[in-house]
């Protein structure tokens, strides 16, 4: 490539350290969709998580395939925060259709870097601007004309490693793990790299306000999105049959287990896969088909959100009442219909609990970090099992889509749990048996698969009523006796899901309770809120049903904030519902807008409460 | 016609089975249901042929055909789904235990209609298995609406003149890539018996379109799917026979007379013509043959068309193990902490 010189005109003006903002800011970079910014993004996220710095990225973008506004927001956090942060400071203006906006949302005493031949209006004063010679950078390059555009994003990666003080060294690490190692698209992304640094050095004379600086707040942390977390944690729950369509946030993860199984889940001697992936025609398929193969003996799943979850509704109600085991995962985005479907909500929270027509609910786990979509993943297909019934594993977009920062996953802890199944063997032993009686006392009845080499094995599945043989019935009191035992295997199921976890706060005075995603910003809020003089107990809910430390957390305080990222403030109607003595302590804090949430938003709701 | 030479009826078959054991329960359709007549077809054929009932397993979807799987086979698992679905609930279970043998009934309206997109997936992905429809152009359940599979000019009590043109499932499967492919008439008990052995013994999934007439609501004299109608209509393609591969072949027929195909699993059908030059093997003739008996209005039965060399089932499209995957051992489903590490290793 041709390597350029540039003239160091004068030494960049010193800022005093203490007013340097070190590793505790928010980056967006604003492009338009598909002109390949993600590899410059997710390189500049690595490259400061390599340099011990916690930080998170959260991709905005639109359902369009190429053209409308798109941004990526990378936060840094000394403190080790996750939650978005409601502020921006550094921004990089790739798209002259946003300019006009991005540059308002930077905060004052921002810095703004953008393209020398963008003809934007440069509108505030309060702002630091750093004009990028982009074109020119790319055309010395030597590069390919067809991928101009894609690699000249490398060179506000090189402009800010050189402003914010981002280790060269470590953005050619992130490189290598992103092009696993080939060797041709690492050199020529980080001969843009250089030069774009190398330019920075000579010509730039503005200190920039915000720095990186090594840490090491990420040794022995990984980083991952909750989708591809969700996948792993799946493989290691021996999941062997997935169907499924596509439908955004949850095709990452299925796409995750198209890479994970070919490599985990290969008979070595055969050399041939223990596991089948088919893509349905749609989500009544794919349901049906997952329901099929639980009901055959595989540990099955799919994944989808909002509209999908509405198909599979029927299906849902048929799997919960023959009572086959299999688990969906609900990545969650805005709806009603079609809604935003790339942008971020819990929407489906009462919809799933209560997925179908007559009287259903179901088992619903709630992750809120990249770890717990691991070990609900498998823990799932356990409780699916053991409580033979469909489960449903409700992420989001947030969780799902965008990258986290975690302790390494941890492996099952548990031996599978493939739940009540009579082997030809165990027929022969109890000699009698009916699918639905409930021998045990936990609602939970036996089962066989079908091709069991027994006489007594076979029973006829049906959605129609069936007595506790299986047989078919309109008897009253056979429906009823039917639907008591599941009321009591929904008892059961509710002391063996996941438990909350609880924070206390020594003098609390109120409780706030919410799931999911929303975890790091109530994290966050709480040390603000106590910096406000006010002291909130935290529990985070895990699953559906109610376990009992829920109904005992929400007694405890005068006033219980709910927050929910959803308008109709979801968890909080359910909590009105199942504790009605106790429903006037509960405070609905939900917020709808397509967009994770805040601490600040989060504390100054609780404050706004307790004025 | 051609005739093999009767002989009574063994008291237990090749597994030792009596014909009772392949029975189901009593069924609550209404006497002389056409439906109750494929049942019986069933169990004798099943019997017959020595077929292993706790490795079949019998599929359905909702409606009165939908039912009928709880009245044969008593010995085998049965799972009566959603309507119009069933053909993914069998997909999941074929392909989760590919040693069943997948037995699935249906109807016109479960699969004609709300299920005429998961009927042609089944057909585009070959899942290996009997894919029976029992048409009676009718829905019995809720009392005598016309279904996608009426003729034009049908007339029924209920909803009165049928003016919309039929769907043609067998020609449906055919486009769709099918590999067996037949139509009878639940009046001919020797042909659906015929038929039924040989969709047992064909690598894939075998669809048999069967008029079924239904005696309460679609039986009268001018309905063409009445037994009536169907017995003075009906135009057998060929006379079928169905030898067995342990069998010797003992049908006398001149060379160009009969067409012997021979299946998957060593088994032969023969099929002696009944009209010339009808070769089932031929794709497109039988296309055109089922479009002139539209045209024409001919009721043709027989097996319209057959493939038995290159199918590629699901288990093959798919790359599967052998070993089902309902078999697999905790130690076959979970990888090793050491395979977890080395995943997490690439993450740091």
């Amino acid at each position: 490539m041709a390597v350029v010189d540039y003239q160091t005109e004068q030494q960049p003006a010193e800022i005093a350290r203490e007013d340097v903002n070190i590793n505790d800011f928010a980056i967006i970079v604003a492009t338009p969709n598909g002109s390949g910014s993600q590899t410059a993004n997710n390189t500049i996220l690595r490259a400061c998580f390599n340099m011990g710095i916690p930080v998170t990225g959260k991709n905005l973008f639109p359902s369009n395939i190429k053209g409308l506004p798109t941004w990526y927001s990378i936060r840094l956090s000394k403190d080790g925060y996750q939650a978005r942060r409601h502020k921006r400071d550094v921004l990089v203006a790739m798209n002259p259709a946003s300019f006009g906006d991005d540059l308002q949302s930077l905060e004052p005493g921002g810095i703004c870097l953008y393209p020398d031949d963008s003809r934007q209006e440069l509108s505030r004063s309060d702002v630091t601007y750093f004009p990028m010679p982009v074109k020119e950078l790319v055309k010395n390059s030597g590069v390919d004309a067809s991928l101009r555009d894609y690699i000249a994003n490398m060179v506000y990666v090189g402009v800010l490693a050189h402003l914010l003080g981002i280790e060269v060294a470590e953005i050619e690490s992130a490189l290598n793990k992103h092009f696993k190692g080939k060797q041709k698209a690492i050199a020529s992304n980080m001969n843009v790299v250089n030069a774009a640094v190398a330019w920075a050095a000579a010509n730039i004379t503005t200190q920039s306000p915000f720095r990186v600086e090594r840490m090491d707040k990420t040794q022995g942390m990984i980083m991952l999105d909750g989708n591809a977390a969700g996948a792993l944690g799946s493989v290691f729950g021996g999941v062997s049959f997935v169907a499924w369509y596509p439908i955004t946030p949850s095709t990452s993860l299925v796409d995750a287990l198209n890479d994970y199984l070919p490599e985990l889940r290969i008979n070595k001697e055969t050399n041939k896969p223990t596991y089948a992936v088919v893509q349905a025609e749609d989500e009544l398929a794919a349901i049906g088909m997952i329901i099929g193969a639980g009901w055959a003996g595989a540990r099955s799943m799919t994944a989808t959100s909002g509209p999908g979850l509405s198909l599979m509704a029927e299906f849902t109600g048929l799997a919960y009442f023959t009572e086959v085991p299999c688990v969906v995962w609900d990545v969650m985005r805005m709806g009603p219909s079609t809604g935003m479907p790339t942008r971020t909500g819990q929407t489906d929270l009462i919809s799933a609990y209560f997925l179908s027509h007559g009287d259903t609910q179901h088992v619903c786990l709630l992750p809120s970090s990249i770890k717990e979509c691991f070990e609900f993943g498998w823990r799932s297909f356990d409780l699916a099992e053991r409580l033979q019934t469909i489960v449903f594993v409700l992420s989001d977009l947030d969780l799902g889509m965008n990258q986290w920062i975690s302790e390494p996953f941890e492996y099952p802890t548990e031996p599978m749990d493939r739940g009540k199944v009579l082997d030809a063997d165990a027929l022969t032993a109890v000699g009698d048996w009916g699918r639905y009686r409930d021998v045990d006392g936990d609602g939970i009845p036996y089962r066989t698969l079908p091709g069991t080499n027994h006489p007594k094995a076979a029973y006829f599945t049906r959605g129609s009523g069936h007595n506790q043989d299986a047989k078919y019935t309109e008897r009253s009191d056979e429906w009823v006796a039917n639907l008591d035992r599941l009321a009591r295997k929904f008892e059961t199921a509710r002391t063996i899901v996941p438990t909350p976890i609880t924070v206390n706060e020594e003098n609390a005075t109120i409780g706030i309770l919410s799931y999911g995603s929303n975890d790091p910003a109530i994290i966050e809020a709480l040390d603000r809120l106590r910096e406000a003089n006010i002291n909130a107990a935290y529990q985070r809910v895990r699953a559906l049903p109610f376990t009992k430390e829920v109904g005992e957390f929400v007694a405890k305080y005068e006033r219980i904030y709910v927050v929910d990222n959803n308008y109709n403030g979801q968890m909080a109607q359910l909590l009105r519902m199942e504790y009605p003595e106790l429903a006037g302590r509960i405070i609905a804090v939900a917020s709808c807008d397509g967009l994770p949430l805040t601490a600040r938003w989060v504390t100054e709701s609780v404050q706004k409460g307790e004025a | 016609m051609a005739t093999t030479k009767a002989t009574p009826k063994p008291k237990i078959n090749l597994l030792g089975f009596e014909q009772g054991e392949y029975k189901g329960a009593p069924s609550t359709l209404c006497p002389g249901c056409g439906h109750d007549s494929i049942s019986s077809r069933i169990v004798s054929v099943c019997f017959e042929l020595g077929v292993q009932p706790y490795q079949v397993a019998k599929f359905s979807g909702i409606g009165c055909s939908s039912k009928t799987p709880a009245y044969f086979l008593g010995r085998s698992h049965g799972f009566n789904s959603v309507h119009g679905r069933m053909p993914s609930v069998a997909t999941g279970a074929i392909v989760t235990n590919r040693n069943l043998v997948g037995l699935a009934v249906s109807g016109d309206g479960d699969t004609g209609s709300i299920g005429m997109g998961q009927f042609k997936h089944l057909v585009r992905r070959n899942v290996p298995m009997v894919y029976i429809v029992e048409n009676n152009g009718v829905y019995g359940l809720t009392k005598g609406q016309f279904s996608a599979t009426a003729d034009i000019g049908q007339k029924l009590k209920y909803a009165g003149l049928n003016e919309l043109p039929p769907i043609d499932l067998c020609a449906e499967a055919i486009i769709g890539g099918a590999t067996f492919v037949a139509r009878s008439f639940a009046g001919d008990p020797r042909q659906v018996e015929a038929l039924l052995k040989a969709a047992l013994s064909h690598r894939g999934l075998a669809i048999l379109d069967i008029i079924s007439p239904c005696v309460t609501f679609n039986n009268h004299e001018d309905s063409t799917k009445s037994y009536a109608y169907g017995k003075e209509h009906e135009e057998r393609l060929h006379d079928m026979t169905f030898i067995r591969a342990q069998e010797e072949i003992t049908v006398d027929y001149e060379e160009g007379e009969a067409i012997p195909v021979k299946m998957h699993d060593g088994s032969t059908i023969v099929l002696k013509k009944l009209e010339t030059d009808y070769d089932p093997t031929n794709r497109v003739a039988a296309l055109s043959r089922l479009d002139a008996a539209r045209e024409n209005q001919e009721f043709i039965t027989g097996l319209i068309y057959v493939k038995q060399d290159n199918n590629r089932t699901i288990h093959d499209l798919l790359h599967m193990d052998e070993q089902p995957l309902s078999h697999l051992s905790a130690d076959q489903l979970r990888p090793t902490k050491e395979a977890l590490d080395s995943v997490l290793a690439d993450l740091y």
